[in-house]
């Protein structure tokens, strides 16, 4: 394999650090100014993100007239440690080029959306304030020269969707929401740091061109080890199998901000991971495979359970789980398909912002209602949202000629060039989770928008303000188009990154994908419009055993309860019965199981001097033992 | 033996210690000579004078490197001026003169945290009385001669000076636990169990001395470590030696399982006491361990590498553990010093490759501790501290900036980057890397992420929670514990953004004499 080097950033491309000050600066003031702002302060939002992408189209221009493709800027020096170095760089390359648009673009529409959709919120400057904070660290963490300011970006668009998920309001649901979410990213850093850490101990950097060059030399466990390590921080922050659960729980956050972090940027932020370190999990087939099991394990998982739910976020949000289980299957193949899955990314970036911003459109119409079984006939009502709603479910089902079509089928087919059985079972999950996606956008589509009406008393349905509707028809617009014109340039562009792939034949013809898709497609949207043209019940019946699991989360919250929480209870109780102490349940999964063994533990701290003495002691013995075994061996 | 014994000292190379030494002798005639009403601003003045007089001293030595105590040209072991030993140093100067700060704190109540007469019963009617009159001021000269003792520790070359040294910065601590004005009778059990512990600890320390004396037949830590290569005697003298000087050593540094005082005297101790332990006496601890190791005991770094990996994992994982239950801000900020002890265990075991980064991490998380507390010390309920973390619920609401202050520290504290405590376990890990040690950085790694949660925790009570309707108040801070929480806060995001300087600094003052 060629060398990879980077090239020195110059003109224009020197000035990177301006796409991530700009957004840093407005959060600045916006904390800063306090109360003061609370007038114009949403306008300081709007300007930086605005500029931020005005830039980024710049940067782009300049990055496309480069031989190399490539600019790499070296701000200053973190670290220093014996011979390694770590600095704080930002490369500029066809890959974070394309996200850079994505998040500042989606982004800028997002915020304008917010204007509007916070405008009676009294905590709307602050609101903005992590807004443009998360945008900020997003641009940190795509823009991130090495792993380590990579790693500096992921713990920081972590903490701004913490705030943005449990600042919001003070109610039980979005603070235990956003906990898990917290807990389950730290779950996952630890997979990044110690990724780094064995980096550093083999290679010695952490440095994208460093590790990459010298990755072909690591030994296969350690190879495999990296790769695992770099998955499980992919799967944390992307909510895919088995950290699927907090992703559809933050959903108690307000509707832009699961519009921009929860389905257009952060939990892209995975599939960005493994597509930069595309070096390392090429290098390891057990690593690719492991991959792929988790996108195609996640993307049925979520299409699943996507049929089941009656909230129209958390529809949205499952659906997020199951697509970016795509972008997880596309990149696990490898080769050409890298490409593929930042393309699906991209595109699902348009159109499930689009759809997401529609659903708040719908629930500001709806006195913040989300039960889509008391929706019904709104398309009479608000035909702009009704409008951009449709053209993001032609995409996301990914009929011809939407953009679903030009993304998605290209994965399923690549799943199908898989060798041996592995290429059935995998395509044969993407072709399902195809139907599937139809069916419940289907179902979530009709319940909402025809049918009869089943609203609530008290609701007067109304179109949303200009303010609100302008961003959802570009991104209408974008989500219809986007899949289609990106497709083949794309691909192109992203070359120097993922290098040159000839397409490769699989166990079906990409028109015999493209047909048996289409009638998957086909049959799982008319099945679900017979289902539910004339509505639905307003209350959920009882059901048959598969609607009931796919209810309760596919069993996801019942394997953590089962596997964690409650061993944990039972230690814990365990030791309730050693020390008297009352147990007070303090927290589900992981920590219960350390709270467990923390109580139990801390019935050795007595208070007293004499047992405190003896521990001493004990301790010393202990030492002094040690010392002779290890001699006398 | 030699031609001359003609003794020469260098009294620049002594100059921080005397300086505070003397400055402390100062102090008590202050105590006998200054009417009461002025005895506080003077010793203030006295105590930060002496303390930034000492940094000065210090960075007026920089780059020197040997004995202070010279007999006919021949270096004796027992002081020695070196970069660790002058940057530990300059890091317990500044460190305590913020801690003087805080100990001079009267404003957030009436009169300050200490006793005006310590004799008086506590809870008696005389007791109820002298709680209306300010504190004693003799704090700062005890504390003086504890910081004496600390600089002492990091700079001793023989295993003598340092028992000095470790004595001399003891026992005003011992005294000190036991002046709280409020909870007297949890004050002064803190300060006899850790007398009681630490006089135990002591005497480990001086049978173990006496070891090593027997297989080196000298106290001097080079002389020591020659001996581990030829010395004749049975190593079993060795062994024994060497487990029992890490035994006291690690006592002081709150490993597990000698840990076990640290909640309690945490807890009981005045909160401007414990921020002076857990920031100084960490720094003073680790500095001694670090000599110890890397000057005296590096030849049979064979013999000790298993145990000291076993007690690190046992204080990484224990001390994570032990911290997530604790519904005490107090204890809970005790067993994160346990753990963080398990961490800078790793520094140690690495020896030379990870002298630069330990120091950087004793430095960065001194500044962040000590800021904890003195927030710690701000939050009350009436006139005591509401160091149960149920009252702090909330306070986000009532005192944002409280919360955002206490928050970036809990965030610090957790290792999120933008703070130092990210920097300084980055660094300190990746220095481990190097001497291979990656067993216990994955040990680390995991730790630190079972501590976030209680960090977490708090940082969700402060922000998500509805305050009490009799919520404790934050009294505003005068300029004292003012300065101290800002600079706190300060040097923990500057450490955490542009940490170069520093770690330049440190990277030039890494090696030991005599290694």
């Amino acid at each position: 394999m060629d060398e990879i080097s980077y090239a020195p950033a110059e003109g224009l491309l020197s000035f990177t650090w301006v796409l991530i000050a700009l957004p840093a600066l407005g959060a600045a003031i916006l904390l800063l100014a306090g109360r003061r702002a609370d007038k114009w302060g949403h306008w300081v939002g709007v300007t930086t993100i605005g500029a931020a992408f005005a830039l980024a189209l710049g940067l782009f221009g300049s990055l496309a007239g480069l031989e190399d493709k490539s600019a790499q800027l070296d701000l200053f020096t973190v670290i220093e440690v014996g011979s390694v170095k770590i600095d704080a760089s930002l490369l500029f390359d066809p890959l974070s080029a394309v996200f850079c648009l994505l998040i500042t673009g989606v982004g800028f529409l997002i915020h304008v959306y917010a204007v509007g959709y916070m405008a009676h919120d009294p905590g709307r400057r602050k609101f903005f304030a992590y807004f443009n904070l998360f945008a900020a660290a997003m641009l940190i963490l795509v823009l991130g020269g090495n792993y380590f300011m990579t790693f500096v970006g992921w713990e920081g668009v972590g903490l701004a969707s913490y705030l943005l998920i449990a600042f919001w309001q003070l109610k039980p649901a979005a603070a235990t929401a956003g906990k898990k979410a917290f807990l389950t990213n730290r779950v996952a850093d630890v997979g990044f740091l110690l990724a780094m850490f064995l980096m550093l101990g083999t290679l010695g950097t952490v440095d994208f061109a460093g590790v990459f060059n010298g990755a072909a030399e690591l030994s296969t466990t350690t190879s495999l080890a990296l790769g695992l390590l770099l998955l499980a921080a992919a799967c944390g922050k992307s909510g895919q199998w088995p950290f699927q659960t907090w992703l559809p729980d933050a959903m108690e956050g307000p509707t832009p901000v699961s519009a921009l972090i929860h389905a257009a940027t952060m939990v892209t932020a995975g599939v960005y991971l493994i597509a930069r370190s595309n070096v390392i999990f090429s290098l390891n087939p057990d690593v690719q495979t492991a991959v792929v099991v988790v996108g195609a394990l996640t993307l049925l998982f979520g299409s699943i359970v996507g049929c089941a739910k009656d909230d129209i976020k958390r529809v949205l949000a499952w659906s997020t789980v199951s697509q970016i289980g795509y972008m997880f299957l596309a990149v696990g193949l490898g080769g050409g398909a890298f490409a593929l899955g930042i393309i699906h990314l991209l595109a699902h970036g348009f159109f499930k912002a689009g759809l997401f911003l529609g659903s708040g459109s719908v629930m500001h119409a709806m006195n913040d209602q989300t039960d889509i079984r008391r929706f019904g006939g709104l398309w009479r009502k608000m035909p702009l949202t009704y409008a951009t709603f449709a053209a993001g479910w032609l995409a996301i089902i990914g009929l011809f000629p939407f953009s679903g079509y030009f993304t998605k089928d290209p994965i399923i087919a690549a799943a199908f060039t898989r060798e041996g059985w592995q290429g059935w079972v995998v395509g044969g999950a993407a072709l399902l989770g195809a139907a599937l996606t139809a069916f419940y956008m289907t179902r979530l589509f009709v319940l909402t928008f025809h049918g009869p009406k089943r609203w609530t008393e008290d609701v007067h349905p109304h179109e949303s303000p200009a303010i609100m509707t302008g961003p959802l028809v570009l991104l209408g617009i974008g989500s219809l188009a986007a899949g289609g014109l990106m497709a083949s340039p794309v691909t192109e562009w992203l070359t120097p990154v993922f290098g040159e792939h000839h397409e490769a034949h699989g166990h079906l013809t990409h028109l015999q994908v493209t047909v048996a898709t289409t009638v998957a497609v086909v049959l799982g949207a008319a099945l679900a419009w017979v289902l539910f043209r004339n509505g639905t019940d307003e209350v959920p019946r009882a059901a048959a055993w598969p609607v009931r699991l796919a209810r309760a989360d596919l069993g996801g919250e019942a394997v953590n309860r089962g596997v964690f929480e409650r061993p944990s209870r039972l230690a814990a109780s365990a030791s309730v019965a050693m020390d008297g102490r009352v147990v007070d349940g303090a927290v589900n999964g992981l920590s219960a199981a350390i709270g467990g063994s923390s109580r139990r533990l801390l019935t050795l701290q007595t208070g007293f001097v004499r047992s405190y003495a003896l521990s001493i002691l004990s301790g010393a013995v202990i030492v002094v033992a040690a010392l002779m075994v290890v001699v006398t061996q | 033996m030699s031609e001359s014994t003609e003794l020469t000292i260098d009294w620049a190379g002594l100059a921080p210690m005397v300086i505070v030494f003397v400055a402390a002798f100062a102090g008590l005639l202050v105590e006998a000579a200054v009417p009461k009403a002025r005895r506080l601003p003077v010793q203030v003045a006295l105590a930060v004078a002496a303390l930034a007089g000492a940094f000065v001293a210090v960075v007026l030595n920089a780059d020197k490197s040997g004995a202070v105590f010279n007999l006919g040209g021949t270096g004796l072991g027992s002081v020695i001026v070196d970069g660790p030993g002058l940057f530990l140093q300059g890091t317990i100067a500044i460190l305590s003169i913020i801690a003087v700060l805080l100990l001079a704190e009267r404003r957030t109540v009436r009169g300050g945290d200490f006793v005006a007469e310590a004799a008086v019963v506590a809870d008696s009617a005389a007791d109820v009385e002298q709680r209306r009159e300010d504190g004693a001021t003799e704090i700062f000269p005890l504390t003086l001669f504890a910081v004496t003792g600390m600089m002492m520790f990091v700079t001793a070359g023989d295993l003598l000076t340092m028992f000095v040294a470790l004595e001399m910065l003891s026992l005003p601590l011992y005294l000190l636990c036991g002046l709280a004005k409020r909870r007297r009778l949890i004050s002064q059990e803190a300060a006899l169990k850790y007398f009681l512990l630490g006089a135990f600890a002591s005497a480990f320390y001086v049978y173990g001395m006496a070891m090593l004396y027997g297989f080196a037949g000298t106290v001097d830590l080079a002389g020591i470590n020659q001996a581990g290569v030829s010395s004749g005697q049975p190593r079993m003298l060795l062994y024994i030696g060497v487990a029992m000087i890490a035994v006291a050593l690690l006592f002081k540094a709150a490993a597990v399982p000698f840990h076990m005082w640290t909640p309690d005297v945490y807890t009981g101790a005045p909160t401007p006491v414990t921020a002076l332990m857990a920031a100084c006496v960490k720094v003073a601890a680790f500095g001694g361990l670090l000599r110890v190791f890397n000057t005296g005991l590096s030849s049979s770094a064979w013999d000790w590498h298993l145990i000291l990996t076993v007690i690190a994992v046992a204080t990484m994982i224990g001390g994570a553990i032990f911290a997530v239950t604790q519904r005490n801000i107090k204890r809970l900020l005790a067993y994160s010093s346990i753990a963080n002890a398990g961490y800078l265990l790793i520094g140690v075991i690495a020896l030379g490759e990870a002298v630069g980064q330990t120091m950087f991490y004793l430095a960065a998380y001194g500044f962040t501790v000590i800021a904890a507390f003195a927030v710690v010390s701000l939050v009350r309920d009436g006139d005591e501290e509401a160091t149960h973390l149920a009252r702090w619920a909330g306070l986000g609401k009532n005192s944002p900036g409280t919360a955002v202050v206490f928050t970036i520290l809990m965030l610090a504290l957790a290792g999120l980057p933008f703070t130092s405590g990210f920097t300084a376990k980055f660094s300190l890990f990746s220095a481990a890397l190097q001497a291979d040690e990656l067993g216990l950085v994955i040990v680390g790694v995991v730790s630190s992420a079972i501590l976030a949660f209680p960090y977490l925790r708090v940082v969700v009570l402060l922000w998500l929670n509805e305050p009490a309707p009799d919520a404790p108040t934050v009294n505003l801070p005068s300029p004292m514990a003012g300065t101290v929480v800002a600079a706190g806060v300060a040097a923990t995001l500057i450490l955490g953004i542009a940490p170069g300087f520093l770690l330049d600094i440190v990277d030039q003052a890494s090696t030991f004499l005599n290694t």
